[in-house]
């Protein structure tokens, strides 16, 4: 079941892996590819992700949107 | 499942406040700077004060702060920002007024405007980004670097017999009875973003009740200065920065004393 997600903006990201750290799932990596300022941008690579917002509030280019699985709808059988 | 899928099916629990411009900071990667910034405008977001937010921008790597910050701001002469930040909380008193200021700026070349400022119990909030170098012009020490630290007019490490030991600005303004809330921050991990985020929040409703200054210093990193990874740069926060400047309250307004 995918509790949460993050969408990164590549071309805000200047790779400074700070997400990377915070992420408490490890969820987060630094990709292969470059982005248009030439730097290697962070990237969903889990599907672990739980939605906590660490990473976007360590994030200093504002580039993470986290998105979580809505409280009401968590009982679902 | 797609991307487009998903949030649609999700909830948006977080992203960029609207009190920001949709500007890319020219910041080096890793930088406080953007933090702190985004967590001032969260809070103004959070409180519903844009349109009475007024803040006066330094002189140093945050110069710029008026390119990102959606609210009213002045950009003030080199160290000067409280004593510009003074001006308009007295002509616009019902004004949020805040000052952003690094080390270069706050307790070098203002040290003088800051403690007048404070000395006088201005209703302002004066935030102070220390990262113990001078980060813009090229890494040069700053009155707050430490002891022993490299920086590039000190190549062997600060000689406190030469140049003196880190000038604790904050411990100095706690004592002046001017000030209400003096605190001290980091911005190096998520934790330490919701603590500073909270103290920003409290400084500006201590500011509606017009009793004094709040003054929040924010330990901050400087990746270029340092020549380190923003990685490296948490645990030289955590190792060398946090012994000399410790985080917590320093002073707290007495109806709130435990």
């Amino acid at each position: 079941m995918i509790r949460g997600t993050v969408i990164i903006d590549k071309d805000l990201c200047k790779g400074c892996e700070l997400c990377i750290v915070a992420c408490p799932q490890t969820s987060l990596a630094l990709s292969k590819s470059i982005n248009v300022s030439g730097y290697r941008f962070a990237e969903l690579v889990e599907t672990n992700c739980t939605g906590c917002v660490n990473c976007a509030l360590v994030c200093p280019e504002v580039a993470i949107k986290v998105y979580r699985k809505a409280k009401g709808t968590k009982k679902v059988v | 499942m797609e991307t487009e899928e998903l949030t649609n099916e999700l909830e948006l629990v977080y992203s960029k406040p609207e009190t920001l411009k949709d500007v890319p900071f020219h910041y080096c990667p890793g930088c406080s700077h953007s933090v702190a910034h985004r967590v001032i405008m969260e809070v103004v977001q959070e409180l519903g004060i844009q349109e009475e937010t007024i803040g006066v921008a330094p002189v140093g790597c945050s110069v710029f702060a008026y390119h990102y910050m959606n609210v009213d701001m002045q950009q003030a002469a080199h160290g000067r920002a409280s004593a510009v930040a003074t001006g308009i909380k007295r002509v616009l008193p019902d004004k949020y007024v805040f000052s952003y200021q690094g080390d270069g700026d706050l307790a070098a070349i203002g040290t003088a405007e800051t403690i007048h400022t404070v000395n006088r119990g201005e209703n302002i909030l004066m935030v102070f980004i220390n990262n113990g170098i001078y980060g813009m012009t090229g890494g040069q020490m700053a009155p707050t670097s430490l002891p022993g630290q490299i920086t590039s007019t000190s190549p062997y490490g600060r000689d406190t017999a030469d140049v003196g030991f880190p000038l604790k600005i904050t411990e100095l303004v706690a004592m002046l009875p001017g000030a209400l809330y003096v605190s001290r921050h980091a911005v190096h991990t998520p934790n330490a973003v919701r603590k500073f985020k909270k103290a920003i929040t409290k400084s500006f409703e201590y500011q509606k009740q017009k009793r004094g200054t709040c003054f929040i210093e924010v330990v901050s990193n400087c990746p270029s200065g340092w020549k380190m990874t923003p990685v490296d740069t948490i645990k030289y926060i955590e190792e060398v920065m946090f012994p000399s400047y410790p985080l917590g309250d320093i002073k707290v307004p007495k109806d709130e004393n435990i």
